[in-house]
């Protein structure tokens, strides 16, 4: 999954044709960790229909907060770069995610 | 045919992993089914552990690995999935998760515990990830230097609101009692009032939470006057208290209280036989690590003397040709001891068409309960699983009439 950061987001994110899921993460967040692999699974599930990025809040706080994200984890799914759905909570699950996904692809 | 364990453990946490130390070291086929990705229930999502006796250095993700890492030493099997239909009658149980998978088990350990209440202020569910949380250890990294709310005043809010000082600059706790009143321990009160980074609106609640895109204000509500004021905040950590996993209880003959908590008696048993609650989820005063650990231990050496009495009367008992002599008995008790001699004298073990089964009233107490037996001795005779003959205190001649 595509890394993101303060530099590439614009681009890989906003400037982006199509489906980008974005999972918000940190270290401190165990629930976070717990559904990553989850997610990569999604990804290559979903390779060639949307693209998955992973964005460490660690040093991106402030990005975050402009994608309206203040809650972790969170995954924000954009399509040709505007916003369409928030998902989160701890107890936030992969089939969510799926679910979610599978409606814009 | 599917396995049939002797124990299913439904949750994960403290109660369920103690549980299933104490089943599977029993050796006997223990399955815990979890419904969340990671074991340890609330704990999981806690971080400091003061006391946990004879732990004393430890944080609670630790101490919870350590339970999780002490059950499978034991044997104990561990599967995912979320309970949607329990089958309790008869003796084999039978447990159905969302996605369809059946598990059979002999007992049923219910310690699926509790879970944060939303407190149903306006705008909270809307801005969920958007600055209003439950979990401070998730999200505490976004508030550095920012200003956070705290709603509640028991145990866990005051914990969180002590924990997030260390990020944010300001924390406000919002206590819906009077000045000076919390449900928190005074230990944690304490540390809450020496913190100069914490605040407190007292006769207080959140009545709504409101925002562009994320929270920026907080509307609070004064209880005595009604009076509301807007209070400007980065982020709201909710923490007013739990609400019992029970819902997926609703239809079995499992006795719940008003407030959905499981009714047991001292043994962790439930209104169903085989069936036990063990830890938050049980109606009890104390919920902590320790008494959920505790109930864990009780429900495992409980529902073994209940496995261990149910099946030696079912095969004794209810599977033989043979008509059966049941003496209720009790070393302690003479009388008891001079029937148990007459039985033998009139040779009732000689004999190929009876069997005797002696039943130690203290020990076995389920069949002793079952068969309403208040007195000893109690000779019952059994045909085809049914009672033919009941005798209490009976003479030897009465033995004698109904056994030769």
């Amino acid at each position: 999954m595509l890394e993101l950061n303060k530099d590439n987001f614009e681009e890989e994110v906003l400037e982006s044709e199509g489906i980008v899921v974005v999972d918000f993460w940190s270290e401190s967040c165990d629930p976070c960790l717990e559904l990553m692999p989850e997610i990569e699974n999604l990804a290559e599930k979903y390779e060639g229909q949307a693209k998955f990025a992973k964005l460490n809040i660690k040093g991106n706080r402030r990005l975050a907060m402009s994608q309206q994200v203040m809650g972790l984890p969170s995954i924000v799914i954009y399509q040709d770069g505007e916003k369409q759905e928030h998902l989160s909570g701890e107890d936030l699950e992969a089939s969510e995610v799926d679910e979610a996904v599978a409606n814009y692809v | 045919m599917a396995e049939v364990y002797d124990i299913l453990i439904i949750g994960g946490g403290p109660a369920g992993l103690s549980c299933a130390i104490y089943g599977s070291r029993s050796k006997l086929k223990t399955l815990v089914l979890e419904s969340s990705r990671k074991l340890g229930g609330q704990v999981a999502d806690y971080h400091e552990m003061e006391n946990y006796p004879g732990v004393v250095d430890t944080t609670a993700p630790e101490l919870v690995d350590s339970f999780e890492e002490h059950a499978k030493k034991f044997g104990a099997e561990f599967a995912r999935g979320e309970v949607a239909e329990l089958e309790l009658d008869g003796f084999i149980k039978k447990v159905r998760t969302e996605k369809g998978e059946e598990y059979q088990a002999k007992s049923i350990v219910i310690a699926t515990g509790a879970e944060p209440r939303k407190l149903g202020a306006k705008g909270e569910d809307e801005f969920r990830g958007k600055g209003v949380s439950y979990c401070a250890t998730c999200d505490a990294d976004f508030y550095v230097d920012l200003d956070v709310v705290v709603v509640g005043n028991g145990n866990s809010a005051i914990e969180e609101a002590i924990y997030l000082t260390k990020f944010a600059r300001k924390v406000t706790i919002i206590v819906i009692h009077e000045e000076g009143k919390m449900d928190a321990e005074k230990l944690f009160q304490e540390r809450a009032y020496a913190n100069d980074k914490i605040e407190f609106v007292w006769n207080s609640t959140l009545e709504e939470v409101k925002g562009e895109g994320i929270v920026d204000t907080a509307v609070l509500k004064n209880v005595k006057t009604g009076e509301l004021t807007e209070f400007d905040c980065d982020g709201i950590f909710i923490f007013v208290g739990r609400v019992p996993s029970t819902d997926f209880l609703e239809d079995t003959e499992v006795d719940l209280n008003e407030q959905g908590y499981i009714i047991t008696n001292d043994e962790m048993q439930t209104s169903v036989q085989g069936v036990y609650a063990a830890g938050d989820v049980r109606d009890k005063p104390v919920r902590q690590v320790v008494t959920a650990a505790g109930d864990g231990a009780t429900a495992a050496v409980m529902s073994q003397s209940y496995l261990e009495a149910e099946e030696h009367w079912r095969e004794n008992v209810l599977k033989t040709d043979k008509q059966v002599v049941v003496a209720f008995w009790n070393p302690t008790d003479n009388d008891s001891l001079d029937t148990l001699q007459t039985i033998e004298k009139l040779g009732v073990e000689e004999d190929d068409n009876k069997k005797l089964v002696k039943i130690d009233t203290y020990r076995n107490t389920l069949i002793t309960e079952r068969y309403k037996v208040t007195e000893i001795p109690t000779i019952l005779l059994i045909e085809e699983g049914e009672v033919v003959e009941r005798l209490t205190k009976p003479a030897a001649e009465d033995l004698e009439e109904v056994l030769s």
